[in-house]
């Protein structure tokens, strides 16, 4: 389809426009033709490649994924691929890795995403005043988000050292003894999210910050003509302006969370990276699905993985849309 | 499924009239100053402990690369930069192939953002401008697609590119990415406003086809918006992670995968591997500096708000 249109579309610059068209009537009725070709089939060429694009790199290999899933097939043999049926999918829902890394997910999403929501809120609020320095703040704000998990990663795990760490340095002067970050469930997890929290929290804030700006000032006015504190102000005014937004940071950062991978794999500081800790205790999906695939070289295992992964997202959304209903039902 | 629970509103109709195309293209990425109240004190010893801790962690990468490994390794660490940046930087340079791993990012994200400002442009002046059937269902196709990570699908990709014979090769990084949904809707949303439709309509009474309006119309009108986009996407492919770690290996590597080769040695050079973040980190933190106000003013006008 992109081809014949890029022809028509040639082919009419030659006609040139139709009404000076040189060779009268029929140059006219092939222009006025061309012209409707183009007029109906550019915007399709136009959006064109985003789906060709999509569809063999994302949608293709998200449902071949499936079908992998039901076979035995290693990293070294890929051509060999042996149908095991649900094989794989019993095995990994008897497999106790598979539930503490589902579970290491949840609870790393959550550590990392309800505080980075609502420090964003705070944020925006404060980045929404009139102020002086304010494009500094907001490109500070920023630079975070500019920094690859790769090196943010390194800085927070030298951060949260053991021995040298200056969080454990700063934990001493309120007479914390020293943890033991990386060996440790809880403190790993928070650690982990910490790195999460950091590299998002300022461009969320730009979101809602955006979406502040956009509510209009009558709705303030009105509200502290009704003698509406500022906090009230917030609550009323400004947290249901933005309502959307906030759904669509929470979409996203769920989707994040999910698949997080980067910020424990260096965490872990090499070979205790890819399980996630000695005794996997911050191993999340991610992780595990990389370990089953290219340490394991199980790759139907991995994409039982993936597809598990792609299922817990489906689930949270249906959960999200349940109770997004429920609560319009009743005001 | 999951696509009507978006906020995004595609049924919103796109003609906002705007005066003078190019001046209203300004304008819409221009930061606009708070409507609200003046900031109080406390609001800007928020704001200050705010920047600190954005900024920190990366002045103190400076100090610990700056440094030897000995003085990292001790408590209280050091807060001051040291006399050693530019031999860690260089050591760094060599011994992790950072060197290659520059040149790769650099190749990587710039062909990345040049394909999704490309691709992004048209589609979102499609959907902005052109009347089509099924429009509204291809743009909420697109929306939806935001919602499949492209991770699911590694263990295939992989397959894939090992047929292709594109294993360990850039092209296996930028074929997947070479355009972006959230690219498209940015662009859709800031040639709704930018655009005026009279401008389309004249040009095509005048007898200009599709590629044409594209090209002299839609083109200078929409090039600030598509800075912005190349630097966001700039950014994002700079520091993708996932996928390049499984699909390329250490002898050709993008920065992000580079980094973790630093740190899973097994004996562990702290001011090293501070310095290698640092060298990884210093491109984008130069964009944002030269930069930060176009870069900031894009991501407020690509959110959603509402």
């Amino acid at each position: 389809m992109a081809t014949s249109t890029t022809n028509a579309l040639a082919g009419e610059e030659r006609a040139g426009p139709p009404a000076k068209s040189p060779d009268g009537k029929s140059g006219r009725k092939r222009g006025a033709l061309l012209h409707r070709i183009d007029l109906k089939g550019a915007p399709y060429a136009f959006v064109a490649p985003f789906f060709v694009v999509f569809a063999a790199f994302s949608f293709y290999p998200l449902i071949y994924t499936a079908w992998i899933s039901l076979h035995h097939v290693e990293l070294a043999t890929l051509d060999s691929m042996q149908w095991v049926a649900f094989d794989n999918y019993v095995d990994l829902f008897k497999d106790s890795r598979f539930w503490n890394a589902l579970r290491n997910t949840i609870t790393i999403g959550v550590i990392s995403t309800v505080p980075q929501l609502l420090m964003a809120l705070g944020m925006a609020h404060l980045l929404n005043y009139r102020m002086r320095a304010s494009l500094f703040f907001r490109v500070a704000s920023l630079v975070p988000y500019a920094t690859s998990v790769g090196a943010a990663a390194l800085v927070f795990t030298m951060l949260f050292e053991r021995d040298f760490g200056m969080i454990n340095w700063v934990l001493g002067w309120v007479g914390i003894d020293p943890l033991d970050w990386e060996a440790n469930k809880w403190p790993a997890q928070v650690a982990i999210s910490t790195i999460v929290i950091w590299r998002w929290t300022g461009y969320n804030a730009l979101l809602y910050l955006a979406a502040m700006q956009a509510i209009p000032a009558d709705r303030y006015e009105a509200a502290s003509i009704d003698g509406a504190s500022r906090w009230k102000q917030f609550t009323h005014v400004t947290v249901p302006g933005i309502r959307s937004t906030i759904v669509f940071t929470i979409v996203l950062s769920t989707i994040g969370a999910t698949q997080l991978f980067g910020e424990p794999l260096i965490f872990g500081q090499g070979p205790n990276g890819v399980t996630g800790g000695a005794d996997n205790q911050y191993q999340t999906l991610g992780l595990l699905l990389y370990e089953e695939g290219w340490k394991n070289y199980q790759m139907g295992r991995a994409a039982t993985v993936a597809w598990a992964m792609f299922l817990l997202l489906i689930l949270v959304f249906v959960a999200q849309r349940l109770i997004s209903r429920l609560r319009s039902r009743t005001p | 499924m999951t696509v009507n629970s978006l906020p995004v509103r595609t049924d919103t109709p796109v003609r906002t009239p705007a005066p003078k195309a190019p001046r209203a293209g300004r304008r819409l990425l221009r930061i606009r100053a708070g409507r609200q109240h003046h900031a109080g004190p406390l609001a800007y010893v928020l704001l200050g402990i705010m920047a600190l801790v954005s900024i920190f962690p990366l002045y103190w990468t400076m100090v610990a690369a700056s440094t030897d490994n000995t003085r990292v390794s001790q408590s209280p660490p050091p807060f001051l930069p040291g006399p050693n940046l530019f031999s860690n930087l260089a050591r760094a340079w060599d011994e992790a192939a950072m060197g290659k791993a520059m040149v790769n990012s650099l190749i990587v994200a710039g062909v990345i953002a040049l394909s999704t400002v490309l691709f992004a442009t048209l589609a979102g002046f499609a959907f902005a401008k052109l009347r089509f059937k099924g429009r509204n269902i291809l743009l909420t196709l697109v929306i939806g697609t935001m919602m499949v990570p492209p991770q699911l699908g590694v263990v295939p990709l992989f397959m894939m590119m090992s047929d292709l014979g594109l294993a360990q090769q850039l092209p296996a990084v930028i074929f997947p990415t070479l355009v972006s949904a959230v690219g498209v809707f940015f662009m859709r949303q800031y040639l709704g406003e930018a655009l005026p439709d009279e401008l389309v309509e004249a040009a095509r009474v005048d007898g200009a086809h599709s590629l044409r309006i594209f090209w002299s119309i839609v083109l200078p009108v929409a090039r600030p918006a598509m800075a912005v986009l190349f630097m966001i996407t700039f950014v994002h492919a700079w520091n993708d992670f996932f996928w390049p770690f499984v699909v390329l290996d250490m002898t050709n590597p993008t920065v992000p995968v580079a980094l973790t080769q630093l740190s899973a040695g097994y004996v562990r050079d702290q001011s090293l591997i501070m310095a290698g973040a640092l060298l990884g980190t210093l491109p984008l933190l130069a964009m944002f500096i030269v930069f930060g106000r176009q870069i900031v003013s894009g991501i407020m006008a690509g959110a959603v708000k509402g």
